[in-house]
């Protein structure tokens, strides 16, 4: 999936996370900066960067400001970031590479 | 070597402090010991005025040094202005390599760091410590060790000598000129001056500092003329508002009051739970909502409470005020309510020796039926945490926590299972601060475990069959298959503190936290 443009989910609420989401020109770079860091950021890490492989985007610049969010929140909040930074949220294909 | 939590201390740690591993709950108990004296300067001439004119003038009085021990208490909580107006002008006069010795140090101290920085305090010995303090030794900014100790822990090591005070600065709402201290009457109220007694029992020097002189003699005195050296009078020792913070508005979080349920309905159902049972209970939202179903309770099968004992809140002052509780016993006031309750006769103020001291003839935390407590982590071993942060930050204070524990025929902690992310029921606490032998039941809202080593307790609550038990490893469980099992912190080698166990042997080390 080609990042088209740059796009924001989420808040900075706690137990949420805020996914930014900007085009790039080659590879993934991705950016953490969290409030359980010493415990979750691997975690938070691994569930990011599998969620874009699952999306198909292969280049891009990614910033999560974690708050203490669930794996499930991280996946959704990326997901969102995504369809919007590839003006894809017209024609998602739910229960497709939306799980 | 490892101790009886199975926790690691390094020997190069054993071999500075002196001190050995922590061998279990009873290991000191019965074992001679000798008490220490203070050094004093009588006053004898009639002629001696005790006022001074500053903190400065007291200091030179009292032969301040480098390398002294210097003393706080710490009634007056996030509204002290004491130990940053003293610190500051030891700091003035050049002096390094203090020694603080503090019932606890919070928020409002981080005017310290700066000090800590630059080699005016080199060790810090204290319940505990929060924000910047925290932060600066958790990175290794203090150039000795940070001892937390609990506030019994406290009364011993200054008792025994282990601590050697040379001069204690006691706030005190109200003084007279020649040294009777009260903890009422004045501008700044903390109620009680409990945990400075021993302080006027042991230091070499005592300094009393008040915004409020009065008229010779201050009587009752809670701290008395004879321990006192020199009284300062300044313009503000404490902010009220912020002295009396525990007031706060019932909780209306609905999974504070379930574990609030939880937690009274195992009171109620285990067998210490009779006329003239003896209480203590926090300043959190669900144990002061548990006190509040209790005391339903108690009216309904007209069961009084004996004693109840602690740092006090309103709630429990009102069950001696409705003439449901006999007796309070006073260490702390954590709101202006449990300050006024303190005109009832039958509520006393008791030193910090007397409430939890493991090393004299008894305390009363040894007569306690059911405390009531908090905890940052509880382990499947059930050893709990109070003092570290599960990031590794030092964030907390022991407290009478592994007192009252101990104490207590059964200690209950209240801990929600997850704080955000982050699973307070997990297999290893980040530090231990209490022994998991001294706790008994653990309340979390997704249900409530008792320690196997308890067997009474589990077949009381079975039996009445009135909350969700569970075994600890599974609420560790449950907490894990929500938020995923945590990384363990990574620490620097540098040891930058000690969590001290009640008998002065050593629970656990704090290391250097490592940068991300």
């Amino acid at each position: 999936m080609e990042i088209k443009k740059t796009a924001v989910a989420g808040t900075l609420e706690s137990s949420d996370c805020m996914v930014t989401v900007e085009p790039a020109k080659k590879g993934i770079e991705l950016e953490l900066e969290s409030a359980v860091i010493r415990q979750y950021g691997r975690q938070i890490r691994k569930v990011a960067l599998a969620t874009l492989k699952r999306l198909g985007v292969r280049n891009a610049r990614v910033s999560i400001v974690d708050k203490g969010a669930l794996d499930c929140t991280i996946k959704a909040r990326v997901e969102c970031a995504v369809m919007r930074a590839a003006e894809h949220e017209g024609r998602i294909n739910w229960g497709g590479m939306i799980k | 070597m490892k101790n009886a939590v199975g926790r690691e201390i390094p020997e190069e740690i054993i071999e500075i402090t002196g001190k050995e591993p922590f061998q279990g709950n009873y290991y000191r108990d019965d074992k001679p010991i000798t008490l220490h004296g203070p050094t004093i300067r009588p006053v004898m001439n009639n002629q001696k005025s005790k006022l001074v004119g500053s903190i400065r003038e007291a200091l030179e009085k009292c032969e301040a040094h480098d390398g002294m021990t210097v003393s706080f208490h710490h009634h007056f909580r996030e509204g002290d202005l004491i130990v940053n107006m003293v610190m500051k002008e030891i700091h003035d006069m050049g002096l390094k390599d203090i020694r603080i010795c503090a019932s606890s140090l919070g928020k409002a101290h981080s005017a310290l760091v700066p000090m800590i920085e630059d080699g005016t305090i080199t060790n810090i010995e204290s319940s505990g410590v929060r924000g910047g303090i925290g932060e600066a030794i958790s990175k290794g900014k203090l150039k000795g060790l940070a001892i937390m100790r609990s506030h019994g822990g406290r009364v011993r090591s200054i008792a025994t000598g282990e601590s050697h005070i040379d001069i204690a600065f006691i706030g005190a709402p109200t003084a007279d000129d020649y040294g009777n201290l009260r903890g009422i009457g004045g501008k700044a109220d903390c109620g009680v001056l409990s945990y400075a007694i021993v302080d006027g029992n042991h230091a070499d020097h005592c300094v009393a500092i008040t915004d409020c002189l009065v008229p010779y003699p201050n009587f009752p005195a809670h701290i008395s003329q004879t321990k006192v050296d020199y009284v300062c009078v300044v313009d503000e020792i404490g902010i009220p508002s912020k002295i009396a913070t525990g007031a706060a508005k019932p909780t209306t979080d609905q999974r504070k009051l379930l574990m609030a349920q939880y937690c009274t309905d195992v009171v109620v159902n285990t067998p210490w739970f009779k006329d003239g049972f003896s209480y203590q209970t926090g300043v959190g939202g669900a144990s002061i909502a548990s006190t509040q179903y209790l005391a339903d309770i108690m009216r309904e099968r007209n069961i009084r409470m004996g004693f109840g004992v602690g740092g006090l809140t309103k709630a429990m002052c009102k069950l001696l005020e409705d003439g449901m509780a006999d007796v309070m016993l006073d260490v702390q006031d954590f709101d202006l309510d449990a300050v006024k309750s303190l005109k009832n006769v039958n509520h006393h103020r008791i030193p910090a020796a007397v409430y939890a001291n493991p090393l004299n003839k008894g305390a009363v935390v040894n007569k306690l039926d059911y405390v009531v407590l908090a905890s940052l982590e509880v382990d499947v071993h059930f050893n709990c945490n109070v003092v570290v942060g599960s990031d590794g930050m030092i964030t907390g204070a022991q407290g009478g926590h592994p007192d009252t524990a101990q104490g207590a025929k059964c200690a209950i902690v209240i801990c929600p299972l997850l704080q955000g992310r982050i699973p307070a029921i997990c297999t290893d606490v980040t530090t231990v601060t209490t022994p998991g032998e001294s706790i008994d039941v653990v309340v979390t809202d997704y249900g409530v475990a008792v320690n196997p080593a308890r067997p009474d307790i589990l077949k009381a609550l079975k039996e009445a069959d009135c909350v969700p038990l569970k075994t600890i490893e599974e609420l560790r469980d449950i907490a894990y298959s929500i938020v995923g099992e945590p990384d363990k912190v990574e620490f620097e080698d540098r040891i930058v503190g000690i969590i001290e166990a009640r008998d002065g042997t050593i629970m656990d080390v704090v290391r250097q936290i490592k940068e991300v």
